[in-house]
């Protein structure tokens, strides 16, 4: 009997069911915060892909660990900012939907 | 296949369940908190797949950085932004965008799924077998040093701009901070 945990496509496709549901999310929510946590789950399918080829293909077993580290680094940072831009723009709109920030529209 | 192998296998699918069913509750809930709870239980089934893939390391990293820090800073912009019941109503766009969102993933869904089947997986020739987190620091500060210094500075200009973003309204309300 093949072991599920034990076999490249599960990963494969579980990264690419956290993808979707990013996109999904990421279309649909109305608020910036969800957007943005749309997005975390969009960087950690890639952090599973990069794991996974990692674990099956890779000739040096550290290369997708670094990088996964720094995929979260930059995950933190940008969550960092990003929750600094919304609280900037509820002080200035007392709004964090989206669609209400037009005024660049023209 | 022993016994001690149906149970690895057994949680391993209670660690894919946790992916699944926190990225459902993400996608799907109504009020804004309960979306970031949803993340912290995805992030919790991801750090356990990050086990299965052989890395300790990063799965203690993963839940501290990930369900320790990034969960913590989301909950706080939430309760500074808003009451979370007052965006309840509205936090789901209405049907246009739900037909615009469902198209999106399934495309991307189909795409990835034809590349990922058509593609012929082959390992590299010799594969080296060392998981520890001495090797992993011994590659930061050798082989990826200039990179680990630059995300230590992309870190800290994080930080002070987001300081510095959050403080600026705050003291000449009249005039935008630049």
């Amino acid at each position: 009997m093949i072991f599920i945990s034990d076999n490249l496509y599960t990963y494969l496709i579980l990264a690419v069911f956290l993808l979707i549901a990013g996109i999904y999310g990421l279309i649909q929510h109305k608020t910036f915060i969800g957007m943005l946590v749309s997005t975390e789950l969009i960087l950690n399918g890639a952090g599973i892909n990069f794991m996974a080829f990692n674990r099956f293909l890779a000739p040096d077993p550290a290369t997708g660990q670094v990088i996964t580290l720094f995929i979260m680094g930059i995950a933190a940072a940008e969550a960092a900012i990003v929750v600094s831009f919304i609280i900037a723009v509820f002080r200035k709109y007392h709004s964090i939907d989206p669609d209400d920030l037009i005024e660049l529209q023209g | 296949m022993t016994f001690y192998q149906y149970i690895a296998e057994g949680l391993f699918f209670a660690f894919v369940l946790l992916v699944i069913a926190g990225s459902f509750i993400t996608i799907r809930a109504r009020i804004l908190m309960h979306t970031v709870m949803g993340l912290a239980v995805a992030l919790l089934g991801v750090a356990g797949i990050y086990f299965y893939l052989g890395s300790m390391f990063l799965t203690l990293m993963q839940i501290l950085i990930y369900v320790g820090a990034v969960c913590i800073v989301l909950i706080f912009g939430i309760m500074v932004g808003s009451t979370p019941t007052e965006i309840a109503e509205k936090t789901i766009k209405g049907r246009k965008n739900i037909f615009l969102a469902v198209s999106a993933a399934a495309a991307a869904f189909f795409l990835l799924m034809i590349s990922i089947l058509k593609t012929e997986w082959v390992p590299a020739a010799a594969q080296v077998r060392d998981f520890s987190a001495e090797r992993l620091g011994e590659s930061f500060l050798y082989q990826y040093c200039l990179a680990f210094e630059l995300i230590s500075v992309i870190l800290l200009i994080a930080i002070v701009g987001a300081i510095i973003l959050a403080r600026g309204g705050q003291e000449n309300k009249g005039e935008p901070s630049s």
